[in-house]
């Protein structure tokens, strides 16, 4: 049959997703003889064992840690205990549960996993897992997981098309939904306060309902036949899948549908996905054996691509940002008041309001309130309708949005975030508005793309409660927040305005103040870039393509677009001023003939391309034709290639990143691909700017600039460090 | 059996009664404020819902007030006003009091209002009445509340409300067809009332389950608390202690003369039964947790100088009440833990004072949850913010005469009855002071601007009430004296 349960670690995944069950499952038990072996636990550092009457009580507890991950250490330990507790007559069943509330098992752990240098090694590793489980799904006793919290999913490569899905993109399932899928077998509800705190009673009472399962699994009480999930037929749409798969023509057409699907999401990018289809289809194919194998070995090869180095430097990256190096501030924001209520406010708003803040949302018309307001709505609506909240919840978290058009409140804020139109006198307008009203505590945070903070920060009070906040569109989605400080914001202000960040489920990087900081500035030249191509007559599909080939998300038109065409032109004519020539090439006049004729993008329904509501594939806007035909210039043969076209946006983007690197706006490297990758969508299987300079070759990349710059001039000339970085040749951003 | 309605049939019992010499603690009463005595409560037998009332509610009802009106004679121009309480609502009678007062035969001049607040609706209707006689407003209240969970209103879908209400708005025949052309299969699934909690999504039995398992109350615990109260009421039943009970005759049927839920089983039977909730290994069972029940309840509140003036020889003094509420999630079920030491703290009293516990019994595992709760410093000092527990009131003084478990749970009529039978306990036990308590379901919420719905006032909501006290002799022997020609009372 196909649906057996394996449940190996899910080492294969590159990029180490946790999947949430907060429910246990109980693994498949046949009789067996016992050998007869009595022993006493050691003392273990990692799981230890604990004998309950007939059932035995197998607790994870990497100690100083918050999580358990599957270490050396762990899966040593947890071997030893698994053999004694098979030669312990005495014991019947077994219980694996974890001592920490919401974390069973992690995941592999990555430090393990960086540390192999070979792909042998990690195939090694992999193998051991899987000799591990395979043990335990062969069990002569019964074996029940109880999972509270993040777990690698036990049983998770199902052969069934309706695992496809989660394994490709390691999405997070909950646990009603695991239930659903048959991943696991019962759900334990979180318990409220009784006599001790509801975590620890709540785990005590997991283990109670597991021991309970695991005696009646040994006495046959309970049935051990895995009630029927959707992946084993629940539905009649997967019972008919299901025994269609077992047809090897059906199962060559759902391979080709599947690697077809991959192919167009990840445009050969990214080695994993397609190994993994590899590995199911081996074991399909030809039986378990080969597919472990292959499984091993496909794993001990992605381990060591340059992919996997890019996404395991992302995730530590990500650790990084997501930790506030400013430490606590005085005092916690409670109340926050965003000025603004358009996309990015509104925005601001949605993400502050539902972690619990109190947020006022004040805006200067009423139509432009009620539309920011309604925004917010939609926003945690479509949550209601994902499942993810209730309606009831909904509004109880609206509840603490407070829509309105005076200052009313902002007595009581903690911080202010402005929103307001990218201009340095509406600003300082309401800067001196708002500090006649605020505490004096209160912060004062600018969410600009491009206005240095220090001018904004000018006709302030106190400078020093004044910071940049730059979020990025549209706000609930994407997850990098780039806070700027001036030389005069104080540590205070900037602990604050990180833990704000925090608290909204951004990724933060702090850069020092400047024009563009250090995401507009990495952007600017760029597009500016784009737009020559454009002059040069490549059409807005056609650059998509070429970028979103290269890796990136979002196509480089699309994205103008996305951002909005007066937008890019208001900061290309602010970075234009500040920094000169670095920042030509195509020419701006084009961005404002589209702001004339009222392309500005998506919001206005109209930019490179034409959008409706509800139309999916968009189509080319043809009133661009005569603008594009205006500001048509010859092309240069000899860089017009598509790849050269790709390196062309990439390196000056990469050179740009160097600079804010070699002028102190970046503080690390680390950051710099972190803001790249989370707020650009700098492609994610490089790694950020920085990283791909490492793997790519910093003196690679000087020849190619030096190539363009023979072409176009100074707009291509690498900065110092990118040079000092080609000049020796063990030099690495990332060691 | 027969004899609940003579007279004579209470009056057998009181001998026993007086034989009971009743303690005589200090007077709860406060200067300033009226004393509010509890004349006389009477209810319907309790059904098993679907077991034969059909009826409308406030036909239900007004065969009660009747059956109150004659038991107390009290003359119906009197009842200044009438306050009724019920939860699931039927469309057609919104005020259902009024429907009811007017088809009891009460005067047409007499103001009737309803009210609901789940499981302690009736309770409400009784701490209304009171308010309305201690501010001085009214000095005669019938207060009650009836449920018929035989017959709940069952809705057209949303789709096709919405499309039945354009509809009527629609002026050609062809904005009609073309309206109802859009009507697909789907509209036609109704829509039947939430069982679940509306800001949790919970049912009340998964919770409760829920609970249990928090303070670690196991299944048989359960079992033998729901096999105390089915043991309790019987016994109570059997005995004829059930006084407020009156007989009913069911429109189309036959006279029901006593509660049809009582069944006291055995250790054995109720171990066989599955969990009702949390499936499999949860602990709350069919047969320990209250029922659905049809039934009706009605109390007569009047000030103490006018009952004394109409010749009333009150059976109990309501004193002090208290309505909590907490987190609807993880404390759906733990109010009278919270609410039990405020009351106790406003009256002055401690637990030991009290001779008498009526407390609404939704579950054999909340109830035990809340003893222990009542019993733990931990959930005291983490929970309620008390430096110590309030401890849990003595099992021999609690529900003596069975429970909502036992008795059943028609909701909007259960305080009506835990205040009568804490009276009629106080009589027969000679104790002085009762404590009735009772949790319910939900959150208050209002309607803002129909953008959305910003609750107020969340959580459980919960009654202590009242602290009630009895009085061997209350009345004046030159008061007393047209007790004999009114009739009723406990002489």
């Amino acid at each position: 049959m196909l649906a057996v349960i394996s449940p190996r670690p899910l080492l294969f995944r590159v990029s180490v997703k946790l999947f949430y069950v907060s429910s246990f499952s109980f693994l498949k038990s046949t009789e067996h003889k016992l050998i007869t072996r009595f022993c006493l636990f050691p003392a273990r550092s990692h799981v230890s064992c604990d004998i309950k009457g007939d059932v035995a009580v197998v607790r994870f507890n990497t100690p100083n840690s918050k999580v358990n991950t599957l270490s050396r250490q762990l899966s040593s330990e947890f071997t030893d205990v698994m053999n004694e507790i098979w030669a312990n007559e005495a014991v019947k069943s077994a219980v694996l549960i974890s001592s920490k509330p919401g974390s069973f098992i992690a995941g592999a752990d990555i430090d393990m996993i960086e540390a192999c240098k070979t792909s042998q090694e990690v195939t090694q590793l992999s193998q051991e897992g899987q000799k591990m489980l395979e043990k335990i799904e062969q069990s002569p006793k019964p074996v029940v997981a109880a999972i509270s919290g993040s777990c690698l999913g036990g049983g998770l490569e199902v052969g069934l098309p309706a695992a496809f899905d989660m394994m490709l993109t390691g999405r997070n399932i909950r646990a009603d939904r695991a239930k659903k899928m048959g991943l696991v077998d019962q759900l334990v509800d979180p318990l409220g306060p009784g006599m001790k705190a509801p975590e620890a009673r709540t785990i005590e009472y997991l283990e109670e309902v597991a021991i309970g399962f695991a005696r009646g699994l040994a006495n046959r009480t309970v049935s051990a036949k895995r009630s029927k999930g959707l992946i084993q037929s629940k539905s009649l749409c997967f019972s008919g899948m299901y025994y269609a798969m077992a047809l090897p023509f059906v199962r060559r057409q759902v391979y080709k549908t599947v690697e077809n699907k991959v192919q167009k999401q990840t445009k050969g990018l990214y080695p994993a996905p397609l190994k993994i289809i590899e590995v199911v289809k081996t074991g399909l194919d030809q039986g378990h054996d080969a597919g472990y194998l292959i499984e091993s070995q496909s794993f001990g090869q992605l381990a060591v691509t340059k992919e996997a180095k890019a996404l395991i430097g992302l995730y530590h990256g990500q650790v990084l940002c997501k930790k506030n190096k400013f430490g606590t501030p005085q005092r916690e924001v409670k109340t926050l008041a965003v000025l603004g209520a358009g996309l990015m406010g509104a925005g601001i708003a949605q993400v502050s309001v539902d972690k619990g803040l109190k947020t006022i949302l004040k805006d200067t018309a009423q139509q432009g309130l009620d539309r920011g307001q309604q925004q917010v709505f939609k926003g945690l609506n479509s949550k209601v309708k994902k499942k993810s909240l209730t309606s009831f919840e909904r509004d109880s978290i609206l509840s603490n949005l407070t829509g309105q058009l005076d200052y009313k409140g902002f007595e009581k804020a903690d911080m202010v975030i402005e929103a307001v139109f990218e201009d340095i006198n509406i600003k300082h307008k309401v800067l001196k508005e708002v500090e006649a009203v605020i505490p004096a505590h209160c912060i004062f945070a600018s969410n600009t793309s491009a206005l240095p903070i220090s001018q904004i920060a000018a006709v302030s009070k106190r400078p020093e409660k004044v910071i940049g906040m730059h979020y990025f569109s549209p706000v609930d989605r994407m997850q990098l927040l780039e806070i700027i400080t001036t030389d005069k914001t104080s540590q205070d202000t900037a602990a604050s305005a990180v833990a704000v960040g925090l608290k909204q489920g951004k990724v933060v990087i702090v850069v020092k103040d400047g024009p563009g900081f250090y995401t507009t500035r990495c952007l600017g030249p760029m597009l500016a870039e784009v737009v020559r191509v454009l002059q040069e007559g490549i059409d807005p599909k056609k650059i998509d393509a070429i970028s979103t080939a290269f890796g990136f998300p979002v196509g480089a038109a699309t994205l103008i677009d996305e951002v909005g065409v007066d937008v890019a032109t208001h900061v290309a004519e602010d970075l234009g001023k500040a920094f000169g020539e670095r920042f030509g090439g195509g020419s701006i006049e084009l961005f404002k003939l589209m702001v004339e004729k009222g392309f500005l993008g998506r919001k206005a329904g109209k930019g490179f391309y034409v959008y409706q509501e509800g139309v999916k594939n968009r189509s080319l806007n043809s009133g661009m034709d005569e603008i594009l035909a205006r500001f048509k210039v010859p092309a240069k043969p000899e860089v017009c290639t598509d790849e050269d076209i790709q390196m062309r946006l990439v390196t000056r983007f990469v050179n740009e990143a160097a600079m804010c690197l070699q002028e102190g706006i970046l503080s690390n490297p680390v950051e710099g691909d972190i803001g790249a990758v989370f707020g650009l969508g700098f492609p994610p299987c490089l790694g950020g700017p920085f990283r791909y300079a490492d793997s790519y070759g910093a003196k690679q990349l000087v020849d190619k600039l030096r190539k363009y710059e023979a072409v176009y001039g100074s707009q291509f000339t690498p900065c110092q460090l990118l040079l000092d970085y080609a000049n020796s040749p063990s030099k690495k951003f990332h060691q | 059996m027969g004899s609940y309605f003579k007279l004579t049939g209470i009056l057998v019992n009181i001998p026993s009664l007086l034989a009971v010499q009743p303690k005589s603690k200090k007077t709860l009463a406060k200067s300033g404020v009226k004393n509010i005595v509890v004349v006389e409560g009477v209810r319907i037998p309790f059904l098993q819902s679907g077991y034969c009332l059909h009826g409308a509610n406030s036909v239900c009802f007004h065969l009660l007030c009747r059956g109150l009106l004659n038991r107390t004679s009290v003359p119906r121009d009197v009842v200044d006003y009438i306050v009724y309480g019920t939860v699931i609502q039927e469309v057609k009678t919104s005020n259902v009091a009024r429907e009811a007062a007017l088809g009891a035969g009460f005067s047409d001049k007499t103001p009737a209002h309803t009210v609901t607040m789940a499981c302690i609706s009736s309770n409400q209707a009784m701490t209304t009445g009171v308010g309305m006689i201690a501010a001085g407003q009214c000095d005669v209240v019938v207060a009650g509340g009836v449920e018929l969970m035989s017959d709940v209103p069952i809705r057209h879908s949303r789709k096709m409300r919405k499309t039945m209400l354009t509809l009527n708005r629609a002026k050609t025949l062809g904005q009609k067809l073309s309206l109802i052309s859009k009507i697909r299969p789907d509209y036609f699934a109704p829509e039947l009332p939430a069982v679940a909690e509306f800001s949790t999504s919970e049912t009340m039995g998964h919770s409760a389950d829920r609970l249990a398992a928090a303070f670690g109350i196991s299944r048989l615990e359960q079992d033998e608390y729901a096999l105390r109260s089915h043991t309790l009421a019987k016994k109570a039943q059997d005995g004829g202690l059930l006084l407020d009970v009156v007989p009913f005759k069911v429109p189309g049927k036959d006279t029901v003369t006593k509660d049809n839920g009582i069944r006291p089983s055995s250790m054995e039977q109720m171990g066989k039964l599955k969990p009702a909730f949390v499936k499999p290994y949860g602990t709350v069972t069919a047969a320990n947790s209250s029922f659905l029940t049809d039934g009706a309840s009605a109390v007569l509140l009047m000030s103490e100088e006018k009952a004394l003036a109409m010749g009333y020889k009150p059976k109990a003094y309501l004193r002090d009440f208290v309505y909590v509420s907490q987190d609807p999630k993880d404390q759906l079920l733990l109010g009278p833990t919270y609410a039990t030491p405020k009351v106790l703290e406003k009256a002055g009293l401690t637990m030991a004072d009290i001779d008498v516990f009526e407390f609404h019994e939704a579950f054999a595992g909340q109830i035990l949850a809340n003893l222990k709760a009542m019993d733990s410093d931990w959930f005291a000092q983490n929970c309620m913010g008390r430096k110590s527990k309030v401890g849990a009131p003595p099992l021999e003084k609690f529900n003596n005469w069975g429970g909502s478990l036992s008795l059943g749970h028609p909701f909007a009529a259960t305080g009506c009855r835990l205040v009568i039978t804490a009276a009629h306990r106080l009589k027969k036990e000679g104790g002085q002071y009762g404590l009735v308590a009772a949790c319910a379901a939900g959150g208050q919420v209002m309607m803002l601007h129909g953008l959305a719905l910003f609750p107020l006032e969340r959580g459980s909501n919960y009654i202590s009430a009242p602290v009630s006290t009895m009085k061997s002799s209350p009345v004046t022997p030159g008061v007393g004296a047209p007790l004999k020609s009114r009739g009723t009372g406990c002489l």
